[in-house]
């Protein structure tokens, strides 16, 4: 079923099917216009939900026979509780039992916690994930283990694929900290609690089936209702949804590695010096060691030149909390809480606000937040010499990472990635990148512990670095330097088979991603 | 010599380093077993560079394993060299190529506020060592290696000083007490190394059976590139000897004193205070300007209260030492700091750099400022006060327009 491929807007070769489906290659940045309607699942009737609100059912497996589970659907998941989800799991346990097969699954993010998924992708209950494959089922679907091929989107581009129909989930199921029997949920209050649901907003609004499933059910009103109950079919109560310890996420905690820190605190000295940081100014930072790092350097740039920030975009997590309460900046826009911290704030502070993609990287919305954003700290595995960057695969070529916010934040007025020039004598910069997952003309300035590479595509910061006592080399440069510390590397040789498409925030695919062959 | 030479670090933990392990044999040719963190990018290359080495020591039937951990090419080689001679007696020393950047000396009394300790035999370290910016880095192979691992970390010490790019920092290394550190020379003086740590140094006589050795293997490679000298007092003999050791070698560029051992030695417990090492600083810095040369304090082992370190730092410059040494790569910038000119020293500094543009602008062979007679010694202080206060940015580049006045 040899598929022909051809050439997208980056030169890479793109199937014209995946799955079956025809696909659209990347055409460039703002290239790719869509007319048609929003995709609008059946119209439902008042009159077939029980009048006294009560849409509570005994368990799952009911939920998932009365919503009319059959073969070849599509399930729907979020991934709020990280490493501590319990329920994505036991979805498929059910779906095995009721002999269901060739489903799809349509997590917005899964972790190693869903390794268990592998049997259910092996007895044919999974055709294949829509998703992104972390550690276990990234390194199964790179062996070629999975039917069907992957589809890595965004976290904007899956919002995209359920609004314009590209994706139609059957099923969602909507694990809540807290929901009441009509179905209003929300994640800010019970043991697992995990501060808002935005990532499962889509679904709710979009699935044909949306089934709630809660361990800390309260008489109606649920207030607030992040999930409204007039989208959702059934209830259902369990003992445990998650692990509170595991949704928590472990990397958290600022870096103590002097290297990385060395880069830290050099990314915020280039903001600083090409006057990023400023009164009124935002940013985003994500979640690992070195961000945060990040994040704790402009605290203290800030506090020094009393300089006060419009609004953070969150990962939300303690340090940054810190920075709300203590008056840094005006308001956390959020959409993922990392900690407790972020938890608490969220629940108690009015300026610790709830987003969804919708609001912040939606590519059928008319605008979003992304590009207000003044600048964005992201990581990558690779970049090539003409700033294309990679983030779901390594040079080995295993698909080991998903896409996140990472595509849609590229929009933001600076793009920075801060990252070592090599990892375990593995070069990060390079001819070519393994698999492009963001074009080279979003990506504005790469930090390194030997040298900053800015993009000459931004020559206002390279004429503000002109003088500048930081050490500003080329990105060939760098790379040379990578390579003299390391060797040249090798050329991987990879399978014929694509096992993922990483597709780009408009729906389009950007690449695809090989085989690896052990 | 071994059935089975081994060398090298394994384990979860391990990275930038590998572990070799050879069994040579009489025949049967060359097997290489090799599982590798970086296989994918780099199989072919450590291959060749072990068949490259093996046959470099006429090695021709042979089982050689190594477990790798992404370990660069100069570790590899080291790691690979010390399994081949723990199997076969030679003196022949593969080399891989040195690079231009440690191919330079430096001078005498080069600047030596911060000296980073680096573990002889853990490569990860010493990688990024340079990017921190300490004015000097110090290879170690004394007490941070463990007894049975000296020779392998004498290879590894010396491919870092041939390959290893520091970015600048003076490139030290600790040899071992005498007599084994005399052996440790060997290792390291031909490979542009530019100063020796002398560990546990008591008399005179130490300092200069180094100095000869040093003179001796430059003289036989035919080499000329300085190499100093700078003994660490950990001891009170040490302590009382100060200014004969200071004094016993044109190569003695600082005397250093290490506390650990020194108040060991009275019997007494080190405390954060310093009471009872008192007397040793003060001593140690008076002998080492007495013979015109640094004084160099004792490491800060907390490396987590930078606030502490910031206070001892200030202690130790106002007593005279010129610098410390550091054990964690976060110390430096604090080091720095605290070793940074006051303003009342910046502007004294100003003066006297001013003048001495003047005086030589009017072709006067004396630099005076008022009525005071300015001696060289004290514009090059003056200089290297600017200097440091340009490169913590505490003065402008183009200061001279500004003060002209």
């Amino acid at each position: 079923m040899a598929s022909k491929f051809v050439k997208n807007a980056v030169g890479r070769m793109i199937p014209e099917k995946i799955n079956g489906k025809p696909v659209i290659p990347y055409q460039g940045v703002h290239k790719y216009i869509t007319d048609g309607k929003r995709y609008a699942p059946p119209l439902p009737s008042s009159a077939n939900y029980p009048e006294d609100g009560n849409k509570q059912v005994k368990d799952l497996k009911t939920a998932m026979k009365n919503a009319g589970i059959k073969d070849g659907m599509t399930i729907s998941t979020h991934h709020h509780f990280r490493n501590g989800d319990l329920i994505a799991n036991q979805i498929f346990q059910v779906a095995s039992e009721l002999g269901i097969k060739d489903l799809v699954w349509f997590p917005s993010a899964s972790f190693p916690c869903h390794e268990p998924i592998i049997d259910y992708l092996k007895d044919g209950t999974i055709h294949h994930i829509e998703g992104s494959m972390n550690g276990p089922l990234g390194r199964f679907a790179s062996l070629g283990h999975m039917r069907g091929a992957g589809v890595l989107r965004s976290h904007g581009g899956r919002y995209q694929s359920v609004q314009d129909g590209e994706v139609v989930i059957d099923i969602a199921v909507i694990a809540a900290p807290t929901a009441d029997p009509f179905g209003n949920a929300n994640g800010l209050t019970g043991e697992s609690a995990c501060g808002l649901l935005g990532f499962a907003l889509a679904d709710s609004q979009y699935a044909h089936k949306v089934i709630v499933v809660t361990d800390n059910l309260v008489p109606f009103p649920c207030i607030p209702w992040q999930i409204q109950g007039n989208y959702v079919d059934y209830v259902v109560e369990v003992d445990h949804i998650g692990i509170p310890e595991r949704i928590i996420s472990g990397t958290t905690r600022i870096t103590r590695s002097p290297d990385r820190l060395f880069i830290a605190e050099l990314t915020a000295k280039f903001c600083d010096e090409v006057g990023i940081i400023k009164n009124g100014f935002s940013f985003q930072a994500g979640a690992g060691g070195t961000s945060l790092a990040i994040g704790n350097y402009f605290g203290e740039i800030m506090r020094e030149k009393g300089i006060k920030a419009r609004f953070a975009r969150g990962g939300s997590n303690q340090y940054l909390v810190d920075m709300l309460e203590e008056g840094l900046i005006d308001y956390i826009l959020d959409g993922q809480t990392f900690d407790l911290a972020g938890v608490r704030s969220m629940r108690e502070n009015p300026n610790h606000v709830n987003t969804s993609p919708f609001t912040s990287y939606n590519y059928h919305g008319k605008g979003n937040f992304a590009g207000i954003v003044d600048v964005v700290i992201l990581g990558a595995t690779e970049v090539d010499v003409n700033y294309n960057a990679n983030v779901v695969t390594h040079s080995d070529g295993y698909l080991l990472h998903g896409i996140g916010g990472w595509q849609n934040c590229l929009f933001s007025k600076t793009v920075i990635l801060p990252i070592p020039l090599f990892r375990d004598r593995i070069p990060i910069i390079r001819d070519e990148v393994t698999t492009i997952c963001g074009p080279g003309e979003l990506v504005d300035v790469i930090v390194t512990e030997r040298g900053i590479a800015i993009n000459p595509r931004r020559k206002d910061l390279l004429e503000k670095t002109a003088n500048s006592k930081l050490p500003i080399l080329s990105i060939e440069e760098l790379k040379d330097e990578g390579e003299r510390i390391c060797g040249v590397p090798e050329p991987v040789k990879l399978g014929e088979k694509v096992i993922a498409a990483i597709n780009w925030v408009d729906g389009t695919v950007i690449d695809v991603v090989y085989q690896v062959i052990e | 010599m071994a059935q089975i030479g081994t060398a090298g670090n394994q384990g979860p933990d391990i990275r930038s380093d590998c572990f070799a392990s050879l069994k040579i044999n009489k025949s049967g040719g060359i097997k290489i077993f090799l599982s590798s963190k970086v296989d994918a990018l780099y199989k072919n290359s450590i291959q060749n560079l072990a068949l490259q080495i093996l046959d470099f020591y006429n090695v021709e039937h042979a089982e050689l394993e190594i477990i790798d951990r992404g370990a660069i090419s100069l570790i590899l080689a080291a790691r690979i060299e010390a399994v081949v001679k723990e199997c076969l007696e030679s003196d022949d020393e593969f080399l891989l190529d040195m690079i231009p950047e440690n191919q330079n000396s430096t001078e005498k009394d080069h600047r030596r506020r911060s000296r980073l300790y680096l573990p002889g035999n853990s490569p990860k370290l010493m990688l990024n060592a340079g990017i921190h910016k300490p004015d000097a880095v110090i290879l170690d192979l004394e007490d941070s290696v463990a007894p049975d691992k000296k020779s392998e970390a004498r290879l590894v010490v010396r491919n870092s000083l041939r390959g290893l790019n520091f970015y600048g920092a003076e490139r030290m290394v600790r040899i071992n007490q005498l007599p084994a550190g005399l052996e440790d020379l060997e290792y390291v003086v031909p490979h542009y190394v530019n100063l020796i740590l002398l560990p546990k140094c008591e008399t005179a006589d130490q300092v200069q059976a180094v100095d000869e050795k040093i003179t001796q293997i430059l003289t036989e490679a035919g080499l000329e590139h300085p190499v100093y000298i700078m003994p660490i007092i950990e001891s009170a003999l040490g302590v009382v000897n100060a200014y004969q050791i200071a004094a016993a070698s044109d190569r003695v560029a600082a005397l250093a004193i290490g506390l650990e051992d020194y108040t060991a030695d009275l019997g007494t417990q080190r405390t954060r205070e310093g009471r009872e090492s008192f007397y040793a600083r003060n001593q140690l810095v008076n002998a080492a300007k007495a013979a015109g040369i640094q004084a160099i304090d004792s490491v800060f082992s907390d490396v987590a209260d930078m606030e502490a370190l910031r206070e001892v730092v200030l202690e130790a410059k106002s007593l005279g030492f010129d610098g410390m040494g550091c054990i964690h790569p976060r110390q430096i910038k604090v080091i720095h700091e605290a070793f940074a000119p006051t303003e009342a020293e910046i502007t004294k500094s100003k003066k006297i750099v001013l003048a001495f543009d003047d005086a030589t602008k009017k072709g006067l062979g004396v630099v005076s400022l008022g009525s005071k007679m300015i001696d060289p010694p004290v514009v090059k202080r003056a200089q290297n006060t600017i200097t440091m206060a340009l490169e913590a940015s505490l003065i402008q580049e183009n200061w001279k327009e500004n003060d002209q006045d």
